[in-house]
């Protein structure tokens, strides 16, 4: 009984609505890009922190990486072009010395990976790549996520021998050996050859991956790695990069080190220690400490603000909506003068007056907030496929914008109907 | 539903006129009806000074007046629209002149039929629709009552255009719905303002018989108007002249069966 009312009191709202379609679809407007903004902003937004997580877990969250940084001085001498400071040498980065004092002061390290990562291009026949050489130990495999799809990953023997092997990414196997098999052949790294043993692959998306920033570094799929002792003697301490006419030489022994905790919580002991220990032994600012873990805090509270901040947009836009409806409801009153005069003549209480306006200002805005939905839900898909951004729709977000999109109509409606409300019949009967 | 005490049949009033078509007991009765409407700080006009007016059932009432008279005043208490500022208005028994406004609508949606001179269907609604208004706010299911606003609509000659709205008849045909409108919680009175005001002469001479069959069927109608053509109609005139009842004419030419309408 009283839901056959409430559904013959929505019917009429929507009648009375559709006596002007072009003001009630212009109302709505202003709900529909809010509620659509809302839920298209929010997938965008957790579609790219989701995307910027998956990198840093991949990082590991069990891992502290150290890398080595050109120390801001330094490069301003270089500035000039030449060899380094006097004809020498730039100096610079993590040692030797320094993984091995990881690996025994640091309580709770489980593995520590040196690596040593040299551009350079490898070739086999006509074919050239350019890809990173990355002088390594075999632990690697321990720190970083790889399937080894042939052969076998470096071992101790090959270390200790300082052998001429290399194992090779699966896209770096496609691009140097179309049509061979690589297992039976060597490829020329600079002046030596190296037997391909192995053929991995790096677990995710390794090729969209970029080469610079905190993801340097790490494993693309154009790698070939070799034993760091066969990279210590093959390329020798001082790398020599010709660029653009000018020599550019810098001895640097270790790139990276990736050190592997037991777990999470040495993770966090262990960065004050290991920035205590580096100190201690580098007088220049040389290297930079990559703590995933930490970068994924950083990554969620980046979120947690930008979700505020997209929220008060969307607050806004939806208030702005609200103001749009109250406009037209309270247009809608003195238009209507006269119809609510007579329903009031004919039996019509206050409340079923109020009722009636405020009915039909929640139908303006959940049915744009209907329409916001489903258009909400759509432009992510849009512009994942016309950007390659990942977006996901959440599903507290469309609650979330459906629902304040309901509550704006009732309270921007209830003004405009208890105005209807308390008009004199007489004077609303009278009213041209 | 109310507490006010209910007014003996028998009581005597001044103004009771014996020319009441129905069984003489009256059914609305107004007991030194004043009104005054307070324009600003001191200005006040004294719209009704006191009336007195008993209508029995099925009487058929005409009331007259110039502009100012309080004609107007009389009519929206008469319809419950308003209260007075002082005395007593018995509808149907009930003392509705303290009632507050959820009362007074409730009373309208009941016991009152308005037909106004300008119509007043709703634009939105079709014609079957704008009949069962007053159903809706008594909280009915119209569903139940299709067949009688059906009825109603046959019975002023609207049968076939049930699904039309206001805007696609013609005033004559609107007016008519707003008859049946007015039928349709069968009311003890119908109030018709004006009722042929907008209509020309061929078509109100419609409607005043299609009221004039009403009352003779025994429906109490109370009726304003300009229209001495329209008042004689009437059995009972009253002219109405600075806030109070001037004279009061009994009409016994007024045709007792009337002539049969020709839509």
């Amino acid at each position: 009984m009283l839901s056959y009312q409430i559904l013959s009191t929505i019917r009429l709202g929507i009648k009375s609505l559709l006596l002007h379609k072009l003001r009630s679809g212009l109302t709505m407007l202003g709900i529909i890009f809010g509620v659509c903004s809302v839920i298209a902003m929010l997938a965008i937004g957790e579609g790219a922190s989701y995307e910027a997580q998956e990198a840093i877990k991949k990082l590991g969250s069990n891992n502290i990486l150290v890398r080595s940084l050109k120390p801001p001085e330094a490069s301003r001498q270089q500035g000039g072009g030449g060899p380094g400071p006097r004809g020498l040498s730039l100096k610079y980065g993590l040692t030797y010395a320094d993984a091995a004092r990881l690996q025994q002061t640091i309580p709770g390290v489980k593995y520590v990976v040196p690596m040593r990562i040299i551009r350079e291009n490898v070739r086999f026949g006509r074919n050239e790549v350019p890809c990173q050489v990355i002088g390594t130990l075999p632990v690697y495999t321990e720190v970083t996520q790889v399937d080894v799809l042939r052969g076998r990953f470096l071992t101790d023997l090959d270390e200790l021998y300082k052998n001429n092997v290399c194992v090779i990414t699966a896209g770096l196997a496609r691009r140097l050996f179309p049509t061979e098999d690589p297992m039976q052949h060597s490829v020329k790294i600079d002046a030596f050859y190296y037997r391909v043993v192995g053929i991995i692959q790096e677990t995710g998306k390794a090729e969209q991956r970029t080469q610079t920033g905190p993801m340097e570094g790490q494993p693309l799929d154009n790698n070939a790695y070799i034993p760091l002792s066969t990279s210590r003697t093959r390329f020798g301490e001082v790398l020599i990069r010709r660029m653009a006419g000018s020599i550019e030489a810098e001895e640097v022994q270790l790139h990276q080190v990736t050190v592997q905790m037991e777990d999470t919580a040495a993770v966090q002991t262990a960065d004050p220690q290991i920035r205590t220990l580096l100190k201690r032994f580098h007088d220049q600012n040389d290297y930079e400490l990559i703590v995933p873990l930490e970068l994924l805090r950083q990554a969620e509270a980046t979120k947690r603000r930008f979700n505020i901040v997209l929220g008060s947009i969307a607050a806004i836009s939806l208030l702005v909506g609200g103001i749009g409806i109250m406009n037209i409801m309270l247009a809608n009153v003195t238009e209507r003068t006269r119809e609510i005069g007579v329903r009031r003549a004919l039996g019509a209480k206050r409340r079923d007056i109020t009722l009636q306006f405020l009915v039909e200002t929640v139908v303006l805005s959940v049915g744009g907030g209907l329409i916001g939905v489903a258009v909400g839900m759509l432009t992510p898909v849009v512009v994942s496929m016309a950007t390659d951004m990942k977006t996901i729709v959440t599903l507290w977000s469309v609650l979330v914008a459906f629902g304040i999109s309901g509550a704006v109509g009732i309270i921007f409606g209830l003004y405009p109907a208890r105005a209807a409300a308390l008009l004199d019949p007489i004077e609303a009967l009278r009213h041209e | 539903m109310n507490s006010v005490a209910s007014l003996p049949a028998s009581h005597p009033t001044p103004a009771a006129s014996p020319a009441g078509a129905g069984d003489g007991r009256p059914i609305i009765e107004l007991q030194a009806i004043h009104k005054i409407y307070a324009l600003g700080e001191e200005a006040q006009v004294h719209a009704l000074r006191g009336v007195d007016l008993a209508i029995t059932a099925g009487s058929y009432l005409a009331i007259m007046g110039p502009s100012g008279s309080g004609k107007s005043t009389l009519l929206n208490l008469l319809g419950c629209l308003d209260r007075p500022t002082a005395g007593r208005y018995y509808l149907g028994g009930e003392d509705v002149s303290q009632m507050n406004d959820d009362q007074l609508s409730e009373v309208r949606g009941r016991r009152i039929g308005f037909i106004f001179q300008s119509y007043n269907l709703i634009p939105q609604l079709s014609v079957l629709e704008n009949i069962q208004v007053p159903l809706l706010y008594q909280g009915l299911d119209l569903r139940a009552y299709e067949d009688r606003c059906v009825e109603l609509a046959r019975l002023v000659g609207l049968g076939d255009r049930l699904h039309h709205r206001p805007n696609q008849l013609s005033g004559g045909q609107q007016q008519r719905v707003a008859i049946a409108r007015s039928l349709v919680n069968d009311p003890l009175m119908i109030l018709a303002d004006e009722p042929t005001g907008n209509l020309d002469s061929k078509t109100g001479a419609e409607v005043l018989d299609l009221i004039d069959r009403l009352n003779h069927q025994g429906k109490t109608i109370v009726l304003v108007t300009h229209d001495d053509r329209v008042a004689s109609r009437a059995h009972r005139v009253i002219h109405m002249r600075d806030g109070l009842i001037d004279r009061e004419v009994i009409n016994r030419t007024a045709p007792s069966v009337p002539t049969p309408a020709h839509a």
